[in-house]
């Protein structure tokens, strides 16, 4: 008979938490995907071996703490702002690998000149975009990407495109600028999501060495505080009403011929 | 003998910051400064120094990827005028906030709002009280001079990576467009890897195994955390007033009468002087060459020495302030300004000096 001390040898381990993430605990609510995130960022820059070629810019919003949680040299941005860090870090230091990691209201509302550009000069960086349709860290307010009908407590009787406009599909947006290379749309809800959203933020800083234009990795979120839904309740909402909006897989992937 | 070439301010900056081994430009066109970036792509200096120069989609993303590049430890720098540095403002907090080393030049012009296009100093107390949101100070030097913007470049990273502040060079359409002869200095490299890692160890060079993350932010929620950044801030500008202050005296040794002056105004004055020495008046000029750390003490003795001190800027009195707090009251300090673009002469100004003097 095997005995579980015979088991719990380094040979069999299948997982382990990646060294790169800090010992601090995240201030992340229960069911947030960017704790997921942040592993799976953690985990390819472990894996690439590119832990002393890595600068990480933080946004602001709920991902503002990133540098406490990822064992990396971080630059904290201001509001929307992390593209053009990202830029000059880029340009300056090209054999460094530059990802900004941003959530939709830094990116797609307060941000929205800064990636844009970002784009059509062909930056040579990984941008990394949470997608949960609302403001988290201010405390649930309308995101540019907020459904129609959802509820927020700023639209509180649910987004009407008449009062506040209609929600802004950025990735789709950017992909008809040629300095974009690889542009995609995951999740991390259920594991399979998980390695398909891992695979694609490998790719993007192996593109990002490759001189071949911007690389963009939407990660379709949920929120639990902010929509005010368990996160069982949250996968399911995000699948049955976010999916149709923003739905998963590549946009664009310039290098693979696509 | 050293190389003079005859050149505009604003070019002097660009050729200034080539020569002096400066990593990377970063700006957006704006009257009348435009001639920087222009100089600069006009004389590619990444296929000589390396130096990277980018045009920006706004002010705002120039000055954020002056934040990007200073984090790396790069010795970079943007300019602007007016306007467009009231979109940096922002920037530069977070810049004084994370303590970066960054050189920002502002080639002042009219204002409020789009204003005019010709020369002013109405941007004095922006610039010299902060600008941005929060407690910090830019160290301001004031150019009087297309010499003084070629030179001020490497004086002002200097400064800037000494206190890991940002230096702004506050210049006006007049020292920017006016063409001088600039003496070049011999060319300074661009700074290796290794020398940036010894000048900048905070910097975002990768985290390597034989240290800890290098975190740059202004962030911080405990506001004990907070205050206690403040005051190292505080503790770090006393030792900039006291050891950084800069300022050069025209004829004041027997002066009976001052005049307080910088950038342009202090050229202008000069003349003034001039012309009242002539008809026996003994009148002199100070002209502060930092702006932030001013000039206090110098003044607060020549108060003591004079009979009366006027400050002269091309605004609606700015500085004046400032003369009158380090006067203490020893002396009158009275003002003359011109706004929106007009320039004085020297006459206007010694018309003036007599109405406040009782000299008519």
């Amino acid at each position: 008979m095997i005995s579980i001390e015979d088991i719990k040898k380094p040979e069999n381990i299948a997982y382990r938490r990646p060294a790169l993430l800090t010992d601090n605990v995240m201030h992340y609510c229960p069911g947030c995907s960017h704790g997921t995130v942040h592993k799976i960022v953690a985990e390819v820059i472990e894996e690439m071996g590119i832990q002393e070629k890595t600068v990480g810019i933080c946004p602001v919003g709920c991902s503002v703490f990133a540098y406490n949680y990822i064992d990396i040299d971080w630059q904290e941005a201001a509001h929307g702002r992390a593209p053009a860090l990202a830029t000059a870090t880029k340009r300056l230091c090209p054999d460094k690998y530059v990802f900004t990691y941003q959530g939709d209201g830094d990116l797609a509302s307060i941000g929205t000149a800064e990636i844009i550009h970002a784009c059509a000069r062909g930056e040579n960086i990984v941008v990394i975009f949470i997608n949960n349709g609302i403001y988290g860290m201010t405390g649930g307010q309308m995101a540019p990407t907020t459904l129609l009908g959802m509820k927020t407590s700023t639209t509180p009787y649910g987004r009407d495109a008449k009062l506040n406009g209609f929600p802004l599909v950025i990735a789709d947006m950017i992909a008809h600028l040629d300095g974009t290379a690889y542009i995609t749309r995951q999740s991390v809800h259920t594991a399979p999501a998980v390695r398909k959203a891992k695979s694609a933020i490998r790719k993007a800083f192996e593109y990002s060495q490759m001189g071949v234009g911007l690389s963009f990795v939407e990660i379709v979120s949920t929120c639990n505080s902010g929509w005010k839904l368990s996160p069982v309740e949250a996968n399911k909402w995000m699948v049955e009403h976010m999916f149709p909006k923003y739905p998963i897989g590549d946009i664009k992937d310039v290098p693979a011929g696509r | 003998m050293a190389e003079k070439i005859l050149m505009k301010g604003n070019e002097a900056i660009a050729i200034s910051a080539i020569r002096n081994g400066v990593d990377g430009y970063f700006g957006y066109p704006i009257t009348p400064q435009s001639e920087v970036m222009e100089t600069l792509m006009k004389e590619k200096p990444w296929e000589t120094t390396g130096m990277v120069v980018l045009q920006a989609e706004s002010e705002t993303s120039s000055i954020n990827m002056i934040y990007g590049g200073a984090s790396c430890g790069k010795k970079v720098m943007t300019s602007s005028s007016s306007p467009g540095i009231s979109l940096m403002c922002e920037g530069i907090s977070y810049i004084a906030g994370a303590e970066l080393p960054c050189v920002v030049v502002d080639v002042m012009r009219g204002g409020p709002g789009l204003g005019t296009i010709q020369p002013s100093q109405s941007d004095y107390n922006q610039i010299v009280k902060g600008g941005g949101h929060g407690d910090y100070h830019n160290i301001v030097l004031a150019p009087a001079s297309a010499q003084d913007m070629y030179d001020f470049i490497d004086w002002g990273f200097d400064l800037a990576f000494k206190y890991r502040t940002p230096v702004v060079i506050l210049a006006d359409g007049i020292i920017g467009q006016m063409m001088e002869k600039v003496e070049l200095h011999p060319m300074k490299p661009r700074r290796t890897a290794e020398e940036i890692l010894k000048a900048a160890p905070w910097a975002t060079t990768g985290k390597t195994a034989d240290r800890e993350r290098n975190i740059i932010t202004s962030l911080s929620l405990d506001a004990d955390i907070q205050e206690k950044f403040n005051r190292k801030l505080q503790a770090k500008y006393a030792v900039i007033e006291e050891n950084e202050v800069k300022f050069s005296e025209y004829l004041t040794e027997d002066a009976e009468y001052v005049f307080v002056a910088f950038g342009c105004s202090s050229r202008i004055c000069e003349a003034v002087v001039d012309g009242l020495r002539e008809e026996g008046i003994k009148a002199g000029l100070l002209r502060p060459i930092t702006l932030y750390p001013f000039p206090e003490k110098e003044i607060a003795r020549l108060a003591t020495q004079v009979k009366s001190m006027m400050s002269v800027e091309l605004n609606l009195g700015q500085m004046v302030h400032d003369v009158r707090l380090a006067a203490g009251g020893k002396c009158p300090v009275g003002f003359y300004g011109r706004q929106g673009g007009n320039i004085y002469t020297p006459e206007e100004i010694s018309a003036e000096f007599k109405k406040f003097n009782g000299l008519e």
